[in-house]
């Protein structure tokens, strides 16, 4: 983004930007950046909070006036990462023995994924499979896991594995939206990768994409860093 | 952990330069320029490289395309505004706070790591220019 900010104030533009992470902000010199202490993923803040975003955007636009360029003004308030916390989110219980876990779970949340569909418009769902595939991908997830199948043997290179993770990841977390009493920032991240059958299932399936070493694209990005 | 790391990033060094505002805010026509690679008419791919994409201001039916696990996707999911404040602008413009949004806003992909010698050269310079032909004063870059 700083990049850009450089690129777009040389050709006559002015420019302001939200700064997330203020090292990187200090060392890239942007001509105007915004630092908010926010949690990474949510810029402006706080969602469903006009009042909130508006203040945000109307920091930046002030810093618009300022030719002293590079500026770098911390925006006023903080939001803390609440991802240590995770949502308190209760999973279905179990209804079909004969399947794997993970997918007797991915089976008790559709009813709470369509809620949620319904009531928000949009879906991040959708890279490489709908809500109906999803079985599918996570049988293949269970072949690396129980039967050391690699990337090569399902077909897979390192995109598409990364977007099954986050095709999943996004079933749940939207699940989740609506089951959960709490949905700060991270808190269904959390949730998900270390509370659920098919979190842990892409946890083990990163720990063999990094023993074998197949595929350090797919393993750095399967799921996120902080997640060990 | 992970801003740790991103802050350790090295960054490419640009003479910082500076354009001037010459008119009140309340004239000015503004347009977003976000990292958070979104896309919209159903492109879903991950991406991963220094293009950029057109989001018509009054499409909602964004989808996220960036390969990064690392952030919080569930208050995008909530509410676009949080990473993308095409409601908010609209907004701002009605009220006069603004002079106009822009017709179209661009998604690049953040996060990148390399010599960024295309958005330099080519694709960044190619999308300034769509925005100052559109009448574009001033450019709002959010992260994700």
């Amino acid at each position: 983004m700083s990049v850009l900010s450089h690129i777009f104030e040389a050709a006559g533009l002015v420019t302001v930007g939200i700064s997330i992470v203020r090292g990187q902000a200090e060392t890239a010199r942007p001509p105007r950046m915004l630092h908010c202490e926010f949690p990474l993923g949510r810029p402006l803040g706080k969602p469903d909070d006009a009042e909130f975003q508006r203040r945000v955007l109307t920091a930046m636009l002030e810093l618009t006036s300022r030719d002293d360029v590079p500026v770098l003004v911390d925006f006023p308030e903080v939001i803390e990462e609440e991802g240590d916390a995770p949502a308190a989110c209760p999973l279905p219980p179990r209804i079909d023995s004969d399947l794997h876990p993970a997918l007797d779970e991915l089976n008790g949340l559709r009813g709470a994924y369509d809620r949620n569909v319904s009531a928000v418009g949009r879906t991040l769902l959708g890279r490489v499979a709908g809500p109906d595939e999803l079985g599918g991908l996570i049988e293949q997830l269970i072949r690396i896991d129980e039967e050391n199948a690699t990337l090569a043997d399902l077909g897979w290179d390192a995109m598409h594995a990364i977007s099954v993770g986050q095709d999943l990841r996004a079933y749940y977390e939207e699940a989740g939206m609506q089951l959960a009493t709490n949905t700060g920032a991270r808190q269904l991240l959390t949730w998900f990768y270390e509370s659920t059958q098919t979190g842990n299932l892409l946890r083990r399936v990163r720990d063999k994409l990094k023993e074998t070493g197949e595929d350090q694209m797919a393993s750095t990005y399967l799921i996120p860093g902080t997640q060990s | 952990m992970i801003r740790k790391g991103v802050s350790e990033i090295p960054a490419p060094e640009f003479e910082v330069a500076v354009t001037t505002l010459t008119k009140p805010l309340s004239e000015c026509k503004v347009a977003i320029v976000t990292t958070a690679g979104l896309r919209h008419n159903g492109d879903v791919k991950l991406w991963f490289d220094e293009t950029f994409t057109v989001l018509p201001n009054d499409a909602r039916d964004l989808q996220l395309s960036h390969f990064s696990p690392n952030f919080d996707r569930a208050g995008l999911t909530q509410d676009l505004n949080v990473a993308y404040p095409a409601d908010r602008l609209d907004e701002m413009a009605a009220d006069g706070t603004i002079g106009g949004v822009a017709t179209n806003h661009l998604s690049f992909m953040g996060a990148q790591i390399g010599d960024f010698s295309t958005i330099t050269h080519d694709t960044g310079p190619a999308a300034a220019q769509m925005l100052i032909d559109d009448g574009v004063d001033v450019v709002i870059f959010t992260p994700v």
